[in-house]
């Protein structure tokens, strides 16, 4: 274990391996799939050597499906893929939202659609780590521009799902999975993370699926004399079925929903650069954030009032913090590596406010340079 | 010996009787595949909080909505893989897992091989009932060929898959089979699977008069299943018994018992060496 403060230079995944150990992940099920693949190649080292677990599965399917499995007997979980192994975990990444199984789930974002380009970035999986599962359900999905961020967020993304009891996406891309940088470790002890709510009552009194004010019920160990029943079909607070049952059905579905959009305070997290008296926003995320910073500090060079709007965490969306930026400045830009997925939600967020909002989309594998991202930025103004 | 607790204590103390009447269709073998895999447990005196149950979804797939034990419902086809992570992440745990056919050997398929492969100590205990009753008898992978069902009207064309034969190949280090006609053999060919370290995979056959039997003209519940009398024999007495005399009948008992390092307990070798080292 790290015992004190280093830095290093680190790979991307790298970082996320490393920060998932300092979270106290103890178990990692995996398939190899580029480009995540360093994620469980560390994993595989590393988890022996701190007391924890380590297996590849037979597929993509399996081996989240092992990791819920795992989260159920009260470790801490992770699985992380790529592009279409991506696609493979909508049905368990559903499960896992409606049994409540703490998880965090890595996708290192490759070009698609299908096999793609598989080590060359997009970020063309936005709209379906939200939406890619049948059904209505709710999720958190961490968004990082950096190796540093690669470290901090899976931790981050390890807090949250044990917080909340839910699947946690680090949605990062192959730049940032793939480049290295300089990393600042902390010692891991002082690195703390949120365990799952357990249950307090006797267990003749435990009601596994009866949420707390916040919405998330207790979680009891498997293996211990809170018998429980980690139901995938629609169930009532004691987990027995509601096959035909509408209003229970509902209820549990608006809590599963409510309990992360309802306490997005507590989720959400976004950086935010010269917007008080932007005119233009550039909102951007991931490997994206970073030629979107440098086109807006160039256009500032260039006497345009610029801003950056970098959300951390994507989903729930932070509305409030867009809004807010729709409603003082003219005009919002959203480049990203897709056709245009996260400018839906963005121009949701702010269609009351008088800023029009301009999609960049960029696809093909190849990131944004600053200029391009500049380019749009004078179009806009010359345009407006 | 000690006394054998009773039907009714059996009932009282691992099923959630709220839950009756059962989903399962009058006539159907599962509920006496369920009751055999609790007198199994409850004869090995395992504890009671330590056995998981983990299922799919088909008509066998919902034992665990009326057993009491602490269960996990997983997507069709993923039983085995949930219970891999269950059983590796917490070795003391008794991992059993129930299974429908299609569930197992379709969707599953995949899993259950490398379940086999594994060596991991679950035992998986798979409702075979040569059909999807569930969704309403469609033909599955154990599907005798020209079978009606409903989704092959004109009678089967795909060659069945012997589950025993699959599991054997594949690695699995105890393999069995019972049928719900002969409820002794088949708690105790439970027993011996739970017991038994490392993978254990038990076929049990049962009828489904409602989807399969009704369309294949195979009498009444009763009947189908009194068939399996004529249908099974057992393994000691097949090895006296001639090929042609074998032909068409299954084989009935355990079919592969043998020693092969466990999955979770090399694991545990492998974290001790490695800490060892890193020492």
């Amino acid at each position: 274990m790290q015992a004190k403060k280093e830095v290093r230079l680190m790979q991307g995944n790298e970082a996320c391996a490393e920060g998932a150990i300092a979270a106290g992940v103890r178990f990692f099920a995996g398939y190899p799939i580029t480009p995540s693949n360093e994620i469980a190649n560390i994993m595989s080292q590393r988890l022996p050597q701190v007391g924890g677990k380590f297996i590849q599965m037979e597929d993509e399917i399996g081996s989240l499906a092992a990791a819920i499995g795992a989260s159920l007997t009260g470790l801490k979980v992770m699985d992380a893929t790529s592009g279409p192994g991506f696609s493979l975990k909508m049905e368990n990444l559903g499960l896992a939202c409606m049994a409540e199984v703490p998880l965090v789930l890595v996708n290192i974002q490759r070009v698609g659609p299908s096999i793609g380009m598989a080590t060359s970035p997009a970020q063309g999986d936005v709209l379906q780590t939200r939406y890619g599962s049948h059904g209505d359900y709710a999720l958190i999905a961490l968004s990082p521009s950096s190796v540093q961020e690669m470290f901090d967020l899976t931790i981050k993304s390890v807090d949250l799902s044990e917080r909340f009891r839910v699947p946690v996406i680090l949605l990062a891309d192959q730049v940032v999975g793939h480049m290295r940088e300089k990393v600042e470790l902390p010692p891991y002890e002082e690195v703390k993370t949120s365990y799952r709510p357990e249950p307090t009552m006797p267990p003749e009194e435990y009601h596994p699926y009866r949420g707390d004010e916040r919405g998330v019920p207790p979680m009891a160990k498997f293996g211990t004399p809170y018998h429980w029943y980690a139901n995938t079909s629609s169930h009532n607070e004691d987990s027995f079925q509601a096959t035909s049952d509408y209003a229970i059905s509902r209820k549990l579905i608006e809590r599963l929903t409510n309990k992360i959009e309802r306490n997005k305070r507590e989720i959400t997290e976004v950086r935010g650069e010269l917007l008080d008296d932007a005119e233009i926003v550039v909102v951007a995320y991931g490997c994206t954030a970073r030629p979107a910073r440098g086109a807006v500090l160039k256009a500032r060079e260039e006497g345009i009032k610029a801003g950056f709007l970098r959300p951390i965490v994507l989903w729930p969306v932070p509305e409030e913090e867009i809004r807010k930026a729709a409603d003082t400045a003219r005009a919002i830009i959203v480049p990203e590596m897709n056709m245009g997925q996260y400018v839906h939600p963005v121009r949701e967020a702010c269609y009351r406010g008088k800023a029009k909002v301009f999609s960049l989309p960029k696809v093909g594998g190849e990131p944004f340079s600053s200029g391009e991202i500049l380019q749009k930025i004078r179009e806009v103004e010359d345009g407006a | 010996m000690p006394k054998e607790a009773s039907l009714s204590q059996l009932v009282n103390k691992y099923f959630y009787t709220h839950q009756f009447p059962t989903m399962w269709c009058p006539g159907c073998g599962n509920g006496t595949a369920a009751m055999a895999m609790v007198r199994a447990i409850d004869r090995l005196g395992l504890d009671f909080d330590k056995v998981i149950h983990v299922a799919g979804i088909g008509c066998a797939c919902v034992a665990h909505w009326y057993t009491s034990f602490t269960a996990l419902q997983t997507a069709h086809g993923r039983a085995l893989a949930g219970a891999t992570g269950i059983k590796l992440a917490n070795p003391e745990l008794t991992v059993v897992v129930t299974l429908g056919d299609g569930d197992c050997a379709a969707i599953g398929g995949n899993h259950l091989i490398h379940a086999c492969r594994r060596n991991i100590d679950l035992t998986a205990l798979v409702y075979n009932n040569f059909n999807y009753g569930m969704t309403g008898g469609q033909v599955g992978p154990t599907t005798p060929l020209e079978a009606i069902t409903s989704t092959s009207p004109y009678g089967n064309l795909d060659p069945p898959f012997d589950l025993c034969k699959l599991a054997e190949a594949a690695g699995a280090t105890y393999v069995a089979r019972g049928v719900v006609y002969y409820v002794r053999e088949l708690i105790s060919l439970i027993e011996r699977g739970i017991k038994h370290k490392g993978f254990s995979f038990i076929d049990i056959l049962t009828p489904c008069p409602t989807v399969f039997g009704r369309r294949n003209k195979l009498g009444t519940p009763g009947q189908m299943f009194k068939a399996q009398q004529q249908s099974t024999v057992s393994v000691k007495k097949a090895q006296e018994m001639s090929p042609e005399a074998l032909k068409g009948k299954w084989l009935r008992g355990v079919i592969v018992e043998k020693e092969a390092p466990e999955f979770t307990e090399e694991y545990e070798k492998l974290i001790a060496q490695v800490q060892k080292r890193s020492d």
